[in-house]
């Protein structure tokens, strides 16, 4: 089973490497974008059958490896 | 007085922490990532360097290593850990500090010297220093240290900020904080201060024909305290 993670900044964090994406955007002609944050995607191929037990495992995953949970949030995507 | 550097994938400034802590007197051991067991030390240190090519999150991968629980039980315990730059991006990993360190303002790597102004005394790592600022040599890309507003009221209330980048007087303004470190943090402390990190590596500061001679002190110091 495949389990999808985006991991984002947290609002009050600066992101200083979507600014710079945002500033490029601009310069290309892009001058509608507000603003830019740029994150993080996971896809966890889990051997687990069970899509409860495997989103409470990969739950576990994002607390205790994949995010840093002082400046990030995550959202685990359901299985497809 | 015994030390143990910890040599993790990509560790780079191991050997010369290793070349700094025996130059002061320290009876130093390298120690693997893989090992278990720490040896028996009275100062840990956790070196700069690239661990694990800094992927996912600086010192992220390198705090799940299995000696890291043995780091961990040390400091709990009351041992002297120390972590620079990488090591420092580690320590945070691991939550003996609080905070994380964010790619730097400007998003550029920065390799220069600056001056850090010792912000307390009352610690193992400091107490005794005649200087009030230090000349080190910071190099990294993710040194911004960021905390939340309820983790920076606590550590300014428990007095954990261990250093601050500064101009050559002391001056602590925001043109001198090279990276966008909030309160233009350099290093910190855990509650109890027997933890620190920091981004600026003193042992680069130890040869006066190289660089300077204020990591010297800072080593110097720090093995005498430990005595």
């Amino acid at each position: 089973m495949k389990i999808s993670v985006i991991i984002t900044l947290k609002k009050d964090v600066l992101d200083p490497q979507g600014k710079v994406i945002h500033q490029t955007l601009d310069g290309m002609g892009f001058d509608d974008v507000n603003e830019v944050r740029q994150g993080k995607y996971f896809e966890i191929d889990t051997k687990e059958t069970d899509n409860d037990k495997a989103k409470a495992k990969v739950d576990e995953m994002c607390k205790k490896l994949l995010a840093n949970l002082v400046i990030e949030n995550y959202k685990i995507i359901d299985p497809q | 007085m015994k030390s143990s550097v910890i040599t993790f994938p990509g560790s780079n400034c191991d050997r010369d922490m290793d070349v700094a802590l025996k130059k002061f007197g320290f009876k130093n051991k390298m120690v693997w990532h893989a090992d278990a067991e720490l040896p028996k030390s009275d100062l840990v240190v956790l070196p700069g360097g690239f661990s694990y090519g800094d992927y996912l999150r600086c010192g992220s991968m390198a705090s799940k290593s299995k000696i890291m629980q043995s780091v961990i039980n040390f400091a709990n315990s009351g041992g002297m850990v120390m972590g620079v730059c990488n090591g420092f991006q580690i320590l945070v990993e691991t939550g003996l500090v609080p905070g994380v360190l964010l790619r730097n303002k400007y998003l550029e790597f920065i390799c220069k010297n600056v001056f850090v102004k010792i912000n307390d005394k009352k610690n193992k790592y400091f107490k005794n220093v005649d200087n009030e600022v230090l000349e080190f040599h910071i190099a990294h890309n993710e040194g911004n240290y960021f905390c939340t507003q309820d983790q920076l009221k606590e550590i300014e209330d428990n007095n954990q900020i261990a250093i601050n980048y500064c101009d050559e007087n002391g001056k602590i303004e925001d043109q001198f904080n090279p990276n966008g470190s909030i309160k233009n943090i350099a290093g910190i402390f855990n509650k109890e201060k027997n933890v620190l990190g920091m981004m600026p590596h003193p042992e680069r500061m130890i040869d006066t024909s190289l660089s300077g001679e204020d990591g010297s002190l800072f080593f110097k110091n720090l093995i005498n305290n430990l005595k």
